[in-house]
C-alpha cells in the first residue's frame, strides 16, 4: 500500500465486514429476548395435560375442562345422536372435516377418535368466544330442525354436535380437536396423543 | 439497487423536509468536530450510554415476569432465573450492568477530575452530569430493594433510617418514604414505581440534556486545550475531527473491549464473590431478624463510610450527604488556568492521587466490619476527601502549572 | 492503556477471591463439579430421600431435574417424585411450615437457593461436624451452625460423632471447656470415605439446584467471547484504516 492515499476497496471492505459482523451480533442477541416471550416453564407445566374421568358421562352430558386454559369440552353423544349428523352434511361448511383443525386420528365423521365421545376446545374459530351447547330438545329458537349442536352467543355462529361449523355463519371453521388418548376405556388424557393413536 | 438507494434517498428528503434529520445528523454526528487527540479516559461517555441501553432494555424484559409485592418477589425473581427461557441472561445482564454503570461513570467522573473538564465553560454540563449520578445513585437504590432478599430488606431499612436522622420532621419523613412503620411491600410497590418509570424517565432526560450541552461547548481534551480557536478557512477546527466516522469506529472497539469485560462477568463471575450479587441475598427477606453482617453494595460503600466515620448520627447524614455535594462545587472551588493534569503543578497531582486513594480506601473500609481501627482509618480518609474539596481553591491558585501548548499534543 | 484495564480487572477479580474466603469454613473445602452428572443424580436422591421430607425446593421442577440431570421420565416419576407430582410440578413439600415450625422450633427453610445463600464450604463443614449433645432437643448439635435445630438426618449414615474437648485458659484466667475435634462414636452404616462422598455428591446436587443455568451459562459465554474477540478484530483493522486520515 502506497503511503498517503486511501485504499477505497480496503475501506469499503472492512465498513462492509464490520457492518455484516456487527449486524450478526445485534440479529444474535435479540434471539434471547425474543425467546424470553415465550411461554415459560410454569406456563407449560400449568398448560400439562389433564387426566379425566368419563366412566360417569351420561349420554346427551357435558363435561368442561380446562386445559392450557382454554375450556375442552367432552360430550357423550348417543347413537341417535350420531346418526343424526349424517343428514346435516349440505349445510355445513366442512363436513369431512378437511380444514386441518383436528389431528388425523379424528379427521372422520364423528371428528373423534370413539364415535361416542366428543372432545373438543370450546372456543369458536371466529373470534374466541365460547359458544353454548343447546341439546336437540332445546327450545332456543334455533329453528324446528335443529339437531343439537353448540351456538355461540357473541356472533350468532352455530356448530353441531361434532363441532362442524354450519354455512352462514361468521365462524370459518370448525371447532379444534385437541390432541389426545384414551389410557383406558374410562380415562382420556388431554393434551397429549403420544404412542398411540386410537 | 439503485432504485432503491433512489427511493430512500426520496424518503429521506421526504422525512427531512418535515424534520430536521440530516441537521441532526451532521450537527451531532457527521459535522461536530471533536478534539483528535483523546484518549483512553475519553471511552467512558460512550459506554455509559452503551450501558444505560443495556440497562433499559433488560429491565423491560424483567419487568415483564417480576412482581413487585413482598409475597411474590423473590419467588418471582427465581421464576425469572429458571423458568423463563433465557432469563438468567436477561438478570445476569442486568445485574451486572448495575454494578459496570458505576464502574464507568466513577472512570468518566475521574477523567473530567483529570483533564478539567468541568471547568469553565462546561461548569453546567458538569453539574447536569452530577445530576445523572445523583438519579443513577437513586436509580440503584430502588432496584436494589426490588429482589427482595435479606440485604435488600435491610439495606433499604438502613438507608432509609438516616433520614430519621434528621431533626423534628425525621421520623415523619422516613415514615413517608416507607409508607408504612418499617419497609414493606408497601415500600416495595412504591420503590418499584420509582425504578421503572420515575427514575428511568429523569435519567433519560438528564442524559439528553447533558449531551445537548457537551455538543454546545464541545468537547475537552487531554490537553485541557480549546481546539475552536484554531480553525481554517471553512471555519472548520485544525485539531477537530468528525465525530462520525472517526469516534464512531474507535467507540465501536471501546464498546467490544467493555462488552468482552462485561461478558466474563455475566457468563462466568455474576455474583462476582458476593460484591455483585450478595450472598445473603439469596435468603428471602425476613423483618425479623438482620443478616449477621450488612454492607451496602461496593458502589455506595465510600459514601457509607463517611457516615459511619462520624460518631454522631446526624452529622454523619450531613457528612455524606456533603461529600456527594462537594462534587457539585468542583468548578468554583478550582482556580487554576490551566486544565488538563499535563500542565499543573505538583500540588493538584498530590492532591488528585491523595482523593482517589482515600475514595478506594473508604470504598474498601465500607465494606468492612466497624472495628476501632477501621474506624480511625476511615476518619483519616474522610478528612482527606474533603481537604481535597475544601484547600483547593488554595492550592490551585499557588500550584506552579505548566505553560499550555496553543494546539493539541499526542493522545 | 491496556495496562488499566488489566489491574481494574485483576482488581476487581481479587477482590472477589478475598470475600470468597472470608467465610470461615474450619478447613472444609470442595470442589463443585456440575459437569458430574452421575455425582449430581446420586446427590439427587440423596436430597430426594432425606431432605425433601421437610425442606421444599419450591422454585425448582422436577421435569426439569430429568432434563438436566439425564434421568429418563420413567425413573424420574418411580425413583425420585411421590404421590401425586406431575413432571411439571416443583419440589414442594408436605409439611407445612406451621408444623414445621412446630417440630423443629424454626420452619425448614426452602433449599431451592441455599448453596447461593451459604457456599459449597459452609455446607460441606456444616454436614461433617455433627456431634452428640445430650443437652439439645434432637441430642445433636453442630460445629458450623451452632445450636441447630435440624436433627442430624444422615445419622444412620455417618453414625454419631463424639466431641474432643480441651481447657482454654484466657488472658483473665478464665477456663473455658472449647471442642477441639470430633471422634467417631457410634459408626454408621457408611465408611468416612463413603459418607465424604455422599456429602459431596449432596452439595454437589445443592449448588446445581441453586442455580440450574449455570452449565449452560458457562457453555454460551464461550461463544459469545469468541464472537467478540472476532469482532473486535474487525472494528479495529477499520479504525486503523479510517483513522490513517488524522494526522
Amino acid at each position: 500500500m502506497q503511503d498517503g492515499a486511501v485504499d477505497k476497496h480496503r475501506r469499503r471492505f472492512l465498513t462492509t465486514t464490520a457492518t455484516v459482523v456487527g449486524g450478526a451480533g445485534v440479529i444474535a442477541s435479540s434471539i434471547p429476548f425474543i425467546s424470553a416471550l415465550k411461554p415459560s416453564e410454569k406456563t407449560k407445566a400449568i398448560g400439562a395435560p389433564v387426566e379425566v374421568d368419563i366412566s360417569e358421562m351420561k349420554p346427551g352430558e357435558k363435561l368442561v375442562i380446562e386445559w392450557q386454559g382454554k375450556p375442552v369440552w367432552i360430550l357423550k353423544r348417543d347413537q341417535k345422536t350420531l346418526n343424526d349428523l349424517e343428514l346435516l352434511d349440505e349445510k355445513l361448511r366442512d363436513p369431512d372435516s378437511e380444514q386441518p383443525q383436528q389431528p388425523d386420528y379424528a379427521e372422520n365423521q364423528y371428528r373423534s377418535i370413539r364415535p361416542e365421545y366428543l372432545v373438543v376446545v370450546g372456543l369458536c374459530t371466529h373470534l374466541g368466544c365460547s359458544p353454548n351447547y343447546f341439546p336437540i330438545n332445546a327450545n332456543a329458537g334455533l329453528g324446528d330442525d335443529w339437531k343439537g349442536g353448540f351456538f355461540c352467543p357473541c356472533h350468532g355462529s352455530r356448530f353441531d354436535l361434532a363441532g362442524r361449523v354450519f354455512k352462514g355463519v361468521p365462524a370459518p371453521t370448525n371447532l379444534v380437536i385437541p390432541p389426545y388418548k384414551y389410557l383406558s376405556d374410562s380415562r382420556i388424557l388431554i393434551g397429549d396423543d403420544s404412542g398411540e393413536i386410537a | 439497487m439503485n432504485m432503491i438507494k433512489q427511493s430512500l434517498c426520496n424518503f429521506i428528503s421526504w422525512v427531512d423536509a418535515r424534520y430536521p434529520l440530516l441537521k441532526t445528523w451532521n450537527e451531532h454526528l457527521a459535522k461536530y468536530y471533536v478534539p483528535k487527540n483523546f484518549n483512553f479516559w475519553y471511552f467512558f461517555g460512550a459506554l455509559a450510554l452503551l450501558v444505560l441501553v443495556i440497562q433499559i432494555v433488560t429491565g423491560i424484559w424483567l419487568t415483564m415476569n417480576y412482581k413487585p409485592s413482598a409475597e411474590e418477589a423473590f419467588a418471582s425473581v427465581e421464576y425469572i432465573m429458571r423458568d423463563v427461557e433465557w432469563g438468567w441472561l436477561v438478570r445476569y445482564l442486568h445485574s451486572t450492568g448495575s454494578s459496570a454503570f458505576f464502574i464507568v461513570i466513577y472512570l468518566h467522573m475521574f477523567r473530567a477530575l483529570l483533564y478539567g473538564s468541568f471547568k469553565k465553560p462546561r461548569e453546567l454540563l458538569w453539574c447536569t452530569g452530577m445530576f445523572i449520578y445523583l438519579t443513577l445513585m437513586g436509580e440503584a437504590f430502588f432496584g436494589y430493594l426490588l429482589p427482595w432478599g435479606q440485604m435488600s430488606y435491610w439495606g433499604a431499612q438502613v438507608i432509609i433510617s438516616l433520614f430519621a436522622a434528621i431533626p423534628i420532621v425525621g421520623d415523619g419523613l422516613a415514615e413517608w418514604i416507607r409508607g408504612d412503620y418499617v419497609v414493606s411491600d408497601v415500600t416495595l410497590n412504591r420503590f418499584f414505581a420509582f425504578h421503572v418509570i420515575a427514575m428511568p424517565l429523569i435519567l433519560v432526560g438528564l442524559v439528553f440534556v447533558h449531551i445537548i450541552s457537551l455538543h454546545e461547548v464541545g468537547s475537552n481534551n487531554p490537553d485541557g486545550v480549546d481546539i475552536k480557536k484554531h480553525k481554517d478557512k471553512n471555519g472548520i477546527p485544525l485539531d477537530g475531527i468528525p465525530f462520525h466516522p472517526y469516534y464512531t469506529v474507535k467507540d465501536i472497539v471501546g464498546a467490544i473491549v467493555f462488552l468482552i469485560l462485561f461478558s466474563l462477568v455475566v457468563f462466568y463471575a455474576p455474583e462476582m464473590g458476593g460484591y455483585f450479587l450478595e450472598h445473603a441475598n439469596f435468603v428471602p427477606a425476613d423483618p425479623l431478624q438482620t443478616p449477621e453482617h450488612i454492607a451496602p453494595v461496593w458502589y455506595f460503600t465510600p459514601f457509607y463510610a463517611i457516615l459511619r466515620a462520624i460518631p454522631s448520627q446526624l452529622w454523619g447524614v450531613i457528612a455524606m450527604g456533603l461529600a456527594v455535594f462537594m462534587f457539585f462545587l468542583l468548578p468554583w472551588l478550582d482556580r487554576s488556568p490551566v486544565k488538563s493534569i499535563r500542565y499543573r503543578g505538583y500540588y493538584y497531582r498530590i492532591a488528585l492521587t491523595a482523593f482517589v486513594i482515600s475514595f478506594v480506601c473508604l470504598g474498601w473500609l465500607g465494606m468492612q466490619a466497624a472495628t476501632p481501627m477501621y474506624s480511625w482509618l476511615s476518619r483519616l480518609f474522610t478528612v482527606i476527601y474533603f481537604l481535597f474539596f475544601v484547600l483547593m481553591p488554595f492550592y490551585t491558585s499557588i500550584d506552579r502549572d505548566k505553560p499550555v501548548p496553543e494546539r493539541v499534543t499526542a493522545p | 492503556m491496556k495496562k488499566i484495564i488489566f489491574i481494574v480487572f485483576l482488581a476487581l477479580s481479587s477482590a472477589g477471591v478475598i470475600h470468597a474466603a472470608s467465610t470461615d469454613t474450619r478447613g472444609y473445602h470442595m470442589d463443585p463439579d456440575l459437569s458430574d452428572t452421575k455425582s449430581l443424580q446420586r446427590g439427587a436422591r440423596i436430597f430426594i430421600n432425606y431432605c425433601l421430607s421437610c425442606h421444599s425446593a419450591a422454585y425448582m421442577r422436577y421435569n426439569r431435574l430429568g432434563k438436566d440431570l439425564n434421568i429418563a421420565e420413567n425413573i424420574l416419576k418411580d425413583n425420585f417424585m411421590f404421590g401425586t407430582d406431575k413432571p411439571g410440578d416443583t419440589m414442594n413439600v408436605a409439611l407445612r411450615p406451621a408444623d414445621g415450625e412446630q417440630f423443629f422450633g424454626v420452619a425448614p427453610p426452602d433449599l431451592s437457593v441455599i448453596a447461593r445463600a451459604r457456599g459449597a464450604n459452609w455446607l460441606y463443614a456444616y454436614f461433617m461436624t455433627f456431634y452428640s449433645d445430650p443437652s439439645r432437643p434432637f441430642g445433636v448439635n453442630n460445629l458450623q451452625f451452632k445450636d441447630v435445630a435440624m436433627p442430624h438426618v444422615l445419622w444412620e449414615l455417618q453414625g454419631f460423632q463424639r466431641p474432643v474437648y480441651k481447657t482454654v485458659t484466657h488472658k483473665d484466667g478464665t477456663i473455658t471447656r472449647v471442642i477441639e475435634s470430633l471422634e467417631t462414636g457410634k459408626p454408621g452404616k457408611f465408611s468416612a470415605e463413603e459418607y465424604e462422598q455422599t456429602i459431596y455428591d449432596l452439595i454437589n446436587f445443592l449448588v446445581y439446584l441453586s442455580e440450574p443455568a449455570k452449565l449452560k451459562r458457562e457453555a454460551i459465554g464461550v461463544w459469545v467471547i469468541i464472537y467478540l474477540l472476532v469482532f473486535l478484530v474487525v472494528a479495529y483493522l477499520l479504525k486503523k484504516e479510517l483513522w490513517r486520515d488524522v494526522e
